[in-house]
């Protein structure tokens, strides 16, 4: 199977070519987790997730809301 | 007692709580509980991927029992507190934003200029912005001229305890401003929020002064009184001050030594 190397939350990760953001969320075991992509500084809104496939590079953050004053 | 009301919106509490250093997150939500405060601020992060539970505030605070006020805390810049409101938007589907942008790390005073960029940028974009900053009345009036549903100026530095540290300045911010004045930061104990509520303003946004109490369950009870102990002092007026003591009682019809 032919991989691809992106970032996620800054770490390097490889993955199959053609994978979208909503395998890779399924992959980490965080489909259908109260959380935000946002894809090389570009958010992904939810209707999107299962279209956006993910090309070698890319920077992909995962947050979510902690603690804060 | 009037509600506080921020943008249209009434809240039955002048008191809004932070959510961050709990010893636990069940003493956290007892502790806000015991606040009274119906809005929580939140902070947003990378989700752990190896422990994604891990510092999830949804899975102890819920949505519907709390309106989450997202913050922008821990950027220093117009532009990096601009994509972090935009993430809390995204994360939280609520168009309200604590907006911090520090100026410097080890007193997290505010880049006042880029706030009040960020202030204008925001709120073209549809935010409901409440930004903290110090306590400056020029300051304080620009951020109302970009937009401003409230402004926040401190007591005195994030975390620091130290209390309501120049009570003329906040006093002059409430009198000139039109949008609520909510004192952000500095907060200590329960006197500290009285006396700052009985400066005239708005509201109290307090974090660690609940959370790093020896007992946060009770010193938020204690909070929650004192905001509204001052509000109703300052309602009340105050007697005048004077210099010299007069006497309670009255001076006629004093029964003389035999």
């Amino acid at each position: 199977m032919e991989t691809m190397q992106i970032q996620v939350n800054g770490r390097e990760r490889d993955v199959p070519a053609g994978t979208s953001v909503a395998t890779l969320l399924r992959d980490l075991g965080l489909d259908g987790r109260m959380l935000v992509v946002e894809l090389n500084r570009r958010i992904v809104r939810p209707p999107e997730i299962e279209s956006v496939q993910l090309e070698a590079g890319d920077r992909v953050e995962l947050v979510h809301f902690v603690g804060g004053g | 007692m009037a509600p506080l009301e921020i943008a249209g919106r009434t809240f039955a509490s002048r008191l809004i709580v932070g959510t961050g250093k709990y010893p636990s997150p069940e003493i956290m939500l007892e502790a806000i509980r015991a606040s009274g405060a119906d809005m929580v601020t939140v902070a947003v992060r990378r989700v752990d991927i190896e422990n994604p539970d891990r510092d999830d505030i949804l899975r102890t605070l819920s949505p519907d029992e709390f309106s989450l006020l997202p913050n922008t805390a821990a950027c220093y810049s117009a532009e990096e507190a601009i994509r972090a409101a935009r993430l809390g938007r995204a994360a939280g589907m609520s168009d309200w934003v604590k907006l911090e942008v520090i100026g410097d790390a080890d007193t997290l005073l505010p880049h006042t200029e880029d706030l009040i960029e960020a202030t204008r940028v925001l709120v073209a974009e549809g935010f409901v912005v409440l930004p903290y900053t110090n306590d400056d009345l020029i300051t304080a009036l620009r951020l109302e001229e970009a937009g401003a549903a409230a402004v926040m100026p401190l007591a005195s530095p994030i975390g620091s305890g130290l209390g309501l540290l120049n009570p003329l300045n906040i006093r002059i911010i409430k009198s000139r401003l039109s949008v609520p004045v909510i004192v952000d930061a500095g907060v200590g104990t329960a006197s500290d929020a009285c006396a700052t509520m009985e400066q005239g303003v708005d509201g109290i946004l307090m974090n660690t002064a609940i959370a790093a109490a020896e007992d946060p369950v009770e010193m938020a009870g204690a909070m929650r009184l004192a905001v509204e102990a001052g509000r109703r002092a300052y309602l009340a007026g105050r007697m005048p001050r004077r210099e010299w003591a007069v006497p309670s009682s009255p001076l006629e019809g004093v029964s003389p030594p035999a």
